[in-house]
Formats: C-alpha cells, sequence, structure tokens
C-alpha cells in the first residue's frame, strides 16, 4: 500500500495558518459516540476544535496547520472505531441550507404576524356583534395593517419570486394566484380600512401565507435530509487511487483527487479509479459495471478502460484521461444528453392543476364583477365581491394538496431504504405499468458468489481459506466463505496465476487450470466463471457466478401480480441472461444489447403509450434510465447511473423496487383525493362568494378547514399499508433513519479490520 | 377602552420578542444539529470537573 495519504483536495486552509476540514463518519449512532470521537480528537496536538454533527453524521475538524495533518485526523478516528470520509460539501447544499433558514425566517415572521392580526381579528369579530364602538374597530383594523403589510411583504418574497419567475418565463405556476390572491386581499383591506369599512382581510392574507410556508419549508426540509443523506452514502464510497509521481513514488490520493494525465497504478482485484489509456502492464478486466458483461476481457497497452472495470489478474499503470472523452463514454453521454431532454416534456400534477386553476378563478372573479354591475350593484361592491371570489379561492388546500403527500411518501420511501433524487419521481412511479430490469448488478448482488451446491465442504473450506491469501476477484467471492479467517502462513500468490501453500503437510494450490496441472473443460456456454483447487492429488473446480438478490423471485413475482409487464434487458451473453430469466419467470429477455439497443426498446414501449420503470446499475443502463418515464438504481451503480436515477435504493434486497411502487402508487391516489377535496371546497365556497354572503369569520373558517382537510388526508399515506405481498417481504424497519441504511451499506462493502475489531 | 392603547402594543412587544429570540437561536445554529443536542446532555463527564472545554 502506498504510505502517504494526500486530502489536500478537502482540506480548506484559512491565513491565520488553521486548516478546515469536513468529514462523513460511519457508525455514530449514540450519545457516547459524539464524546468519544470529539475528546479522542481533542487530545490530539494541533486540534483547535472538533465538532459532530450528530444529525448529518458530519464531523467539522479544524487544526493548526503545522501540528498535525489530515491523515493523521483520519488515522486517529480510525483506531478510535470509525471510519471517516472526508469530502469537500457541495455548492448546491450551501444554497439549500441558506434556502432552509430563510424559509424559517419567513415561516417565523408569518407566524407571528398571524397570531396577532388573528388576535385582533378575533376581537373585532365578537365586537362587531356586541357593543364595539367603530373607533375601536378602525383602531384595530390599523393595527392589524401595521403588523400585516411588513409580514406579508417578507413572508411572501418566497411566493412572488417564484410566481414573477414563472410569469417572466410566459407560464403559470401555483403561485402566480397565490401572489395574485394576496396582494389583492391586503390592497383590498387596507382600502377598507381607510374607508372605515366593517370588513378587512388581513387575517386570511396573512394565515394563507402561513399554511404555505409550512407545506413549502417540510418539503425542503425533506429533499435537504435525502440529499444530505445521499451525499454522505456517496463519500463513505469514495474510493482512494494509487498515483505514481514522476520518481515512481506511490501515493494515496482520493480518486476525487485525480487530474487528467496522472498516472495511477491498479494492482490486480482493485478497481480503476478513473477514465484512461493503459500505458504499461496487461491484465484481464471485468467489465460488469460498465456493460453488463461478466466475461472479463483482456486488456494491454494502448487499451482505453472505464472508471468502475475491476482488474482482475496483472498490475496495470493508466494514464487518466478528461472524463467522458472515451468512445464508449461519448456515446453514452450523447444518448443520455437526447434522452433527458425528452424526458422534460413530462408536466407535473400540482403545475397541470395550475395551469387549468387560475385561468379558471381569474374568469370567475371577473365575471362575478360584471355580473354584479350589471344586476346594478355599485362599481365598489362589484369589485369586492369580486376579489372576496379570488381570496376564497385562493389555492391553499390546493397547494398543499400534493406537497404535503409528496413529504409523506418520501419520508416513507426513506424509511424503507429509498432515496429520492427528483420531486415528482413518486408521481411517475405511481403511472408505470412495465418494469425493465438490468441483470447484472440489477437482479443479481453485485458481487459474485460460490455456487457450492457440488462441493465437498472440506475441500472448498480448506480453498477459501487459502483464497484469503489472493487479490483476484474471483478468490474474494471464495474467501468470503471462509469461516477460518487467518490465511495459511507461508502462501504466495503468483500474480495472473493463483495461490500455493502447503496444508497440513501437502502442497496446494489454487487458481487456473494451468495452474493446478488440470484441464479446463469450460465451454464458453457457461454463466458460471471457475477456479480450480488442488490438494493432495484431488482436483475441484469451482463455479462462481452472479447470484440472484434474495428476495429477486419474490419481487418479481409480487410485481406481475400488481399487474406489471416485466421485461429483462441485459448488455450480458444470452447464456448468462436466459437462466435468471427462466429462474424468475420473465418470459420476455433480450441479452447482447447496446445501449442505443436498451433506448430502442423503451421508446418503442413509450410509443405504445406504455409507462416504463428502468431499474439499472450499469454505465451503459444511464442512458435507458435517463430515457425511461422514471428509473431506479442500486446504491452500488456507477456514479454517472446514479445521477440519472429518480430514485436510489440500498441494500443486498430488491423489495425496495416493490415498496418503491406501492408507495407512490398510494401516494397518488392521496394526492387525487386531495385534489378533489380542494375541488368540492371550492364548488362550495364560490357560489357563497359569488354571492356577496363571504365575511372575514367565514373566509378564515373554510381556507383553515380545508387545510387541516387537506393535510390530514395526506398523514394517511402514514399507515401501515393493506396488501399481502407485504406480510412475506417485510419492509425493514428503520428506528433510525440514519443508522440503518449506513449498516446496509456496510454490509455491500468488504468489513475492515476496525469493523471485525469493534 | 383606554386601556387598550398600552396593552395591546405591550402584547404586540411580547410577540415580537418571541420572534427576534426565534431568529436569533436560528441564526446563532441552535437548529443545525437537533438529534445532536438531545444527547449532549446525557453524558456527565463534566461533573467534577471545574469548567473545562471539552
Amino acid at each position: 500500500m502506498g504510505k502517504i495519504v494526500d486530502f489536500s483536495t478537502f482540506v480548506e486552509r484559512k491565513t491565520n495558518g488553521t486548516a478546515h476540514m469536513t468529514l462523513a463518519v460511519e457508525g455514530v449512532g449514540c450519545a457516547g459516540c459524539i464524546r468519544k470521537i470529539e475528546s479522542g480528537l481533542a487530545k490530539l496536538p494541533g486540534i483547535v476544535d472538533a465538532r459532530l454533527n450528530f444529525t448529518q453524521r458530519r464531523l467539522a475538524v479544524d487544526w493548526r496547520d503545522d501540528e498535525i495533518d489530515a491523515a493523521r485526523i483520519v488515522k486517529e478516528l480510525e483506531q478510535i472505531g470509525y471510519r471517516a470520509h472526508p469530502f469537500a460539501p457541495e455548492r448546491a447544499e450551501a444554497d439549500e441550507t441558506r434556502q432552509a433558514k430563510w424559509l424559517l425566517k419567513c415561516l417565523a415572521v408569518a407566524g407571528f404576524a398571524a397570531m396577532n392580526v388573528m388576535l385582533l381579528s378575533v376581537s373585532v369579530w365578537s365586537g362587531n356583534v356586541s357593543d364595539m364602538t367603530p373607533e375601536t374597530r378602525d383602531l384595530f383594523h390599523w393595527l392589524s395593517a401595521l403588523i400585516a403589510l411588513p409580514a406579508a411583504a417578507y413572508a411572501g418574497q418566497p411566493f412572488f419570486h417564484s410566481a414573477l419567475r414563472a410569469l417572466r418565463a410566459r407560464h403559470t405556476n401555483m403561485d402566480v394566484p397565490i401572489s395574485i390572491g394576496v396582494v389583492l386581499a391586503l390592497g383590498l383591506s387596507v382600502y377598507e380600512t381607510a374607508a372605515q369599512a366593517e370588513h378587512v382581510y388581513f387575517d386570511s392574507a396573512i394565515m394563507l401565507l402561513f399554511f404555505l410556508l409550512c407545506g413549502r419549508y417540510l418539503e425542503q426540509a425533506m429533499w435537504r435530509k435525502t440529499r444530505l443523506f445521499a451525499t454522505n452514502l456517496a463519500s463513505y464510497k469514495a474510493e482512494f487511487a494509487h498515483r505514481l509521481d514522476g520518481k515512481g513514488e506511490l501515493t494515496r490520493v482520493p480518486v476525487a483527487a485525480l487530474q487528467p494525465g496522472d498516472d495511477v497504478l491498479v494492482r490486480p482485484g482493485e478497481v480503476i479509479p478513473a477514465d484512461g489509456t493503459i500505458v504499461n502492464g496487461a491484465s484481464e478486466i471485468d467489465e460488469s459495471l460498465v456493460t453488463g458483461e461478466t466475461m472479463p476481457r483482456g486488456v494491454a497497452s494502448g487499451t482505453r478502460v472505464y472508471a468502475g472495470s475491476i482488474n482482475v489478474s496483472g498490475a496495470l499503470t493508466l494514464r487518466v484521461s478528461a472524463a467522458g472523452s472515451g468512445t464508449l463514454v461519448d456515446e453514452i453521454e450523447r444518448l443520455l444528453q437526447k434522452a433527458t431532454e425528452a424526458k422534460s416534456r413530462t408536466v407535473r400534477l400540482a403545475d397541470r392543476a395550475a395551469r387549468l386553476y387560475a385561468p379558471v378563478v381569474h374568469a370567475t372573479a371577473a365575471l362575478t364583477a360584471i355580473g354584479w354591475l350589471i344586476a346594478g350593484a355599485s362599481l365598489h361592491d362589484s369589485i369586492v365581491t369580486a376579489i372576496a371570489v379570488l381570496i376564497i379561492t385562493c389555492p391553499c388546500a390546493l397547494a398543499l394538496a400534493i406537497p404535503v403527500v409528496q413529504v409523506v411518501a418520501a419520508g416513507q420511501l426513506f424509511r424503507s431504504s429509498v432515496i429520492l433524487n427528483s420531486g415528482d419521481a413518486i408521481e411517475r412511479l405511481a403511472e408505470v405499468d412495465t418494469v425493465i430490469f438490468d441483470k447484472t448488478g440489477t437482479l443479481t448482488l453485485p458481487d459474485p458468489a460460490v455456487d457450492a451446491a457440488s462441493i465437498d465442504p472440506a475441500m472448498l473450506e480448506r480453498a477459501a481459506r487459502l483464497a484469503l491469501s489472493s487479490h483476484h476477484p474471483l478468490a474474494v467471492a471464495l474467501a468470503r466463505r471462509a469461516r477460518e479467517r487467518a490465511p495459511y502462513p507461508g502462501a504466495v500468490e503468483e500474480p495472473g496465476q493463483g495461490v500455493s501453500a502447503v496444508i497440513d503437510g501437502q502442497p496446494a494450490r489454487l487458481g487456473s487450470a494451468s495452474f493446478c496441472q488440470t484441464v479446463d473443460a469450460t465451454t464458453h456456454a457457461s454463466d458460471a466463471s471457475f477456479i480450480f483447487f488442488a490438494c493432495g492429488g484431488e482436483t475441484v473446480r469451482i463455479p462462481i457466478r452472479q447470484s440472484l438478490r434474495p428476495d429477486a423471485v419474490a419481487v418479481t413475482q409480487a410485481l406481475a401480480a400488481r399487474g406489471l409487464d416485466l421485461i429483462i434487458l441485459s448488455g450480458d451473453r444470452p447464456e448468462a441472461v436466459g437462466p435468471v430469466a427462466s429462474r424468475l419467470g420473465i418470459g420476455q429477455w433480450r441479452a447482447s444489447l447496446t445501449p442505443a439497443e436498451k433506448i430502442a426498446v423503451i421508446e418503442r414501449l413509450k410509443s405504445q403509450s406504455r409507462r416504463v420503470l428502468m431499474v439499472g446499475d450499469g454505465l451503459n443502463d444511464a442512458p435507458a434510465l435517463a430515457a425511461a418515464d422514471v428509473s431506479l438504481s442500486p446504491i452500488t451503480a456507477a456514479h454517472l447511473t446514479q445521477a440519472h436515477a429518480d430514485a436510489v435504493f440500498l441494500g443486498d434486497r430488491l423489495a425496495p423496487a416493490l415498496r418503491a411502487v406501492a408507495v407512490a402508487r398510494r401516494a397518488r391516489s392521496l394526492m387525487k383525493q386531495n385534489l378533489t377535496l380542494a375541488v368540492i371546497y371550492n364548488a362550495l365556497a364560490v357560489p357563497i362568494a359569488i354571492a356577496g354572503l363571504v365575511t372575514p369569520l367565514i373566509a378564515a373558517v373554510a381556507m383553515s378547514g380545508s387545510s387541516i382537510l387537506v393535510t390530514l388526508n395526506a398523514l394517511r399515506a402514514r399507515l401501515p399499508m393493506r396488501g399481502e405481498q407485504f406480510s412475506e417481504l417485510p419492509a425493514p424497519a428503520m428506528a433510525v433513519p440514519l443508522v440503518e441504511p449506513e449498516a446496509k451499506m456496510r454490509g455491500l462493502v468488504a468489513p475492515t479490520a476496525v469493523e471485525l475489531v469493534s | 377602552m383606554n386601556v387598550l392603547l398600552y396593552l395591546v402594543p405591550l402584547a404586540l412587544m411580547l410577540g415580537l420578542t418571541g420572534l427576534i429570540a426565534f431568529l436569533w437561536t436560528l441564526k446563532s445554529g441552535q437548529y443545525d444539529d437537533l438529534d445532536g443536542a438531545a444527547l449532549r446532555i446525557l453524558p456527565d463527564d463534566d461533573i467534577g470537573r471545574t469548567n473545562e472545554n471539552a
């Protein structure tokens, strides 16, 4: 291993000689952890401050640069028992945090104003039916104006900004009628106050803002939480590369710090950290994450390789090239761009409702004014009635109807280990009628496993224990079977060949067929790779194949039972795809597909007005994920692929895919119910408003009543779900949401020495 | 009703104080780590120690 670790890309240096770094820490779960980490670091010389944010599972450290360095801090944390991964927080995250604080400030101001205006309004309402003098009423109205006008000007900003943006882009959204309603209600109230009239609507306007800000803040907080968690997971996965400098010395650097032109050494068993060209060495590489192909491919000097491939046999030196400059990646980028453009055409349910809603409401208000004028009412009265229509129809319930359901459903998906990347994914998931699976890494587990059916257990144990001494990926898969975790002493690895050792006085060899002096009887029609083990005159052939996810059969059956069409589209050979399809009972499958062919299949399905969910993990799936109506990918997927998936799921099981569809379907039906409730409310309230009978009291009761009704209905999404499939496939319960997926995440990567000890 | 002339402004001032207090807590980052704050009170290792910044 390269002994020097260079974290400099993550360290932020300040002018006073101190440095700052943020680390995502794994395995933090209790009060003791905070103390252990903080006081453990405080003991080190040169540490200025170490503070763990328990909510975010992140540690902020400041230190004096001349006394200690970043690598020492990470090492110390590892010794205390926590794996920590430095990362550079993204700009978008800082913006979101600022946005959240701003929304919370707006909410606080609106809340303060709503309470105080309501205090005054209730006094006026009760005063109007008892003995309040007109002078006192006017004083209260002026006081309300004094509170409501500045508060609305401040707390209404999120809506005003968004409405202005939409209008400038020449379309409309829900914030347009909201802004118009609030501004008109306030304007009318000021006018009426000046005219010493009986009815003002300050309370309605400010309460509307308060309710809507609640919804908006919750929505934003939910997305922020999922995004933050996803960033942490990504940094857990961040890998190190061995960079060669001019003098041939090795430095361990985080992959993020690699620059085009750097030379990197990739040893057998390691993942190729970046796209590039091989400048030295020859080996076989496993490109299953890139193309879906499970058979290793031979590479030599001059071959282009892609990040995510696994180096199987020999050491390689790689010259890093700028991302996205290879032929395969170029092709994928091109397809991606096309697919993403096509996708942005879909319109969200809320926007569709807003497009329909605003013209109808504004036309009704205009007709009301005209109608009253024709009926002989004064201009003042007609306009007041028209504005009352606008106030009562101000889409409080409508604007809450969809976001609240989304927040609740996203929270539920989060607890079932599905992390949403895009806000409208829930709506699109609910409409799905066809599910397309990639095979390698999606239906199958990302790591291959030994098929031990026909092998003598004693031989297998010996082979597995010998495999502990090798870095070859097949040997690593075999080594996971070893019960005795200590490698045989004196085991020697011959690169590209195998390992040999003396076991119980007998020479033993594990590796290729020729290394074990036997004949490889493998035909290429098999879906397995083989590793040979010779010991005491006996030779066994150990098949290692991609194994299905443990619940793949149950989940695909449950999906089919819900009326979904299932299809497998794989880049792998037909011999490897066929057996998987037949085991899962999926009749429609195609193998050896290029990314373009996968898209073609999806486009054809879409032209038959099918709604397609694509589940895939490979780089070659990325365009297909973008082309599909909605997409899911496992957390082990390639980076580019994850970036284009609408949601990412954690863990070894496929159940989250089923759960995602189920939760989304229920969420969509709740959204529709909520929209219906909002429409019914309007159908009841609008005639009263048109008739000119709306008083501020009626407006306040109707608006808050409908908002509360809609919110309560949305909360039904939290109730346990009915449906027999879930009794067989219990969703993993997550008591502490941030800890459980971390545990699962760690289940996916090989345990480190630290974890085995702790 | 003259009592209103000082009672209502007084009530508003109280509300405003609450609002300002909230904005101050927000600004000083007291909501950045809600779960951590709940746990940080549990360890009692500061008992018997003089004011040391652990």
